[in-house]
């Protein structure tokens, strides 16, 4: 009797160990898929960092525009976004057409009046998007009526 | 209206997301801020809007109609244009709103609680134009910064409310009075609370004008909020940015105001005509005051095709700033030749004046543009290319047009 109660016995503590093994697994799996998912929380005191690195998101445009702001693809988006969309929208920014200077000249009224920041070594990239992407286009005295919908117009 | 929503360390991460890309300085985004890409959607539903309507900017909002959609003759709050300097005010209580009349010309500072200025002053109601100074913006060359308006930042609708000539004798204000500015509860797009959007005003004489009122209706209704729920000051006839929306304060001042949007160049053209495109100096820029005469030809919508030898009736408003609306023309020739519309009058003074007119004689089959023109009781008209160019866009008062097709 007393080595089929040993045996029980080693039964139970291996049975144990294996419930034990398989909890510290789950922790472990679970706390990974945690990090996965919310990677500051590893990051020591993340408000001392400027940026917030998320990895970009693909997919996000469509025909050779940014979808989620209207913003034209092109070299300087990323700066463009990160810098313009944070006071206004970009609706502001994409109904505009300005010159090099014209674009240098919003970038100071925006730092001198409405509290924008200095734009650092960003702000060549962002400029250089803008005149590129945004550049005036020669409309004359009186442009010609475009984008008419013709309609029969009944008596 | 309590749709503040607060950022932590973990939904910034959901915006970047949705972004695409970094936040740059997320770490110093103000607190209740909300980025464009979470912002209401829905403009139309938020502001019952038409959906016809078009947006130009969702942060702040701004709002146009297009020229069939003001049709009526006095213009619904669907159709009417929005515009915004700053974010509009949250949180608003009506039972705790009161305006304050203060400045360097009253003999002394008083305010007065909404209920109040309800029940001790009469009330008046006017139909009133409001049209934005930059309305026409779009079709500056060279081309103008901010808003590219095209011709629906325009409206007429009923104000009530009480003068404002009324409360100021009531306050008792001192002989040097020159202008007065208006303060108002919205909020800068900083999120800087020492920072004002804008805060305009008018020279005394149009603050005592019958027509400028402090209104608490339109069109028989609560003002909308975006339109300035629950005081708003109206000023038909001048840029619409002197009809301050939110008002919670009139500072009465010795000297021209100098609040935000006031100096520099906003509101502002040059005193003297400049060639397109040229630099012109703060100090040579003037205040805009009355709106120029202008026309829209509001029926039938552009695109009309329309059978030979079939007439056409077309109709629309009229208005001039401070003046009236005396002659109303259209052409079919690109301005060869005039030919008259009725005009009414005024249903009051500052009010758009309705035009119509019955065309019969179109030539042949083909392509063509009726223009509309009005001229002012001084005998100013509009001008069929784009008036003197400005720096920053105001006052296009170029011939409205619309296309038709003789099938």
């Amino acid at each position: 009797m007393s080595s089929e109660n040993e045996f029980k016995q080693q039964v139970r503590s291996l049975y144990q160990k294996l419930i034990a093994a398989f909890g510290l697994i789950a922790i472990a799996v679970f706390a990974f898929i945690y990090v996965a998912l919310n990677p500051s929380v590893l990051q020591n005191k993340p408000e001392e960092t400027a940026i917030i690195t998320i990895p970009e998101v693909e997919g996000k445009i469509e025909n050779g525009i940014h979808v989620a702001t209207g913003f034209i693809d092109g070299t300087g988006l990323t700066e463009v976004i990160q810098n313009c969309t944070n006071c206004h929208s970009a609706k502001l920014v994409t109904q505009n057409r300005m010159t090099k200077e014209g674009w240098v000249a919003t970038i100071r009224w925006m730092q001198e009046t409405q509290n924008l920041w200095d734009l650092g070594n960003q702000e060549e990239a962002i400029v250089n998007y803008l005149a590129t992407n945004y550049a005036p286009q020669k409309k004359g005295r009186r442009e010609v009526l475009t984008d008419i919908e013709w309609y029969p117009l009944e008596k | 209206m309590k749709r503040r929503s607060f950022i932590s360390k973990g939904t910034l991460g959901t915006f970047s997301a949705i972004l695409g890309t970094d936040i740059v300085f997320g770490n110093t985004i103000p607190l209740g801020y909300k980025p464009l890409a979470l912002q209401d959607p829905d403009p139309f539903k938020l502001f019952q809007k038409d959906s016809d309507m078009t947006v130009l900017n969702n942060k702040p909002w701004n709002i146009e109609a297009k020229a069939h959609l003001l049709d009526d003759k006095i213009t619904p709050n669907k159709f009417m244009f929005i515009r915004n300097n700053g974010l509009i005010p949250e949180n608003i209580d009506v039972n705790k709103w009161s305006l304050t009349i203060d400045g360097e010309s009253v003999q002394k500072s008083k305010t007065y609680s909404l209920s109040e200025l309800k029940s001790k002053f009469q009330q008046y109601t006017y139909q009133l134009t409001l049209e934005c100074g930059g309305n026409g913006r779009s079709e500056f060359n060279p081309p103008a910064k901010g808003n590219q308006w095209t011709i629906g930042a325009v409206s007429c609708a009923n104000w009530t409310g009480i003068r404002l000539r009324d409360v100021l004798e009531d306050v008792g204000i001192k002989n040097d009075a020159v202008y007065i500015g208006y303060h108002a509860a919205d909020i800068h797009l900083s999120r800087n609370p020492e920072k004002e959007p804008i805060s305009r005003g008018v020279p005394i004489a149009k603050a005592q004008q019958d027509e400028t009122l402090l209104a608490f209706k339109m069109n028989g209704e609560d003002i909308p909020l975006a339109h300035g729920y629950p005081l708003r000051l109206v000023s038909g006839g001048w840029p619409a940015s002197t009809s301050g929306k939110w008002v919670n304060r009139i500072s009465i001042r010795n000297k021209e105001h100098d609040g935000a949007k006031m100096t520099g160049t906003s509101y502002r053209v040059p005193c003297e005509p400049v060639a397109p495109g040229e630099k012109v100096a703060d100090e040579d820029m003037c205040i805009i005051e009355s709106m120029p005469v202008k026309s829209l030809i509001t029926y039938p919508k552009s695109g009309a095709m329309i059978k030979e030898g079939q007439s056409l009736n077309i109709r629309g408003h009229a208005w001039a700033g401070e003046l009236e609306v005396s002659k109303m023309e259209y052409s079919i020739d690109f301005g060869s030749t005039w030919n008259s519309c009725t005009i009414e009058k005024p249903v009051n003074r500052l009010a758009w004046q309705h035009f119509s007119a019955k065309i019969s004689g179109f030539p042949k089959k083909g392509y063509y543009e009726v223009w509309a023109r009005a001229t002012d009781s001084q005998g100013t008209g509009q001008p069929m290319l784009l008036p003197g160019w400005n720096p920053k866009g105001y006052l296009n008062n170029a011939c409205h047009r619309i296309a038709i097709k003789v099938v």
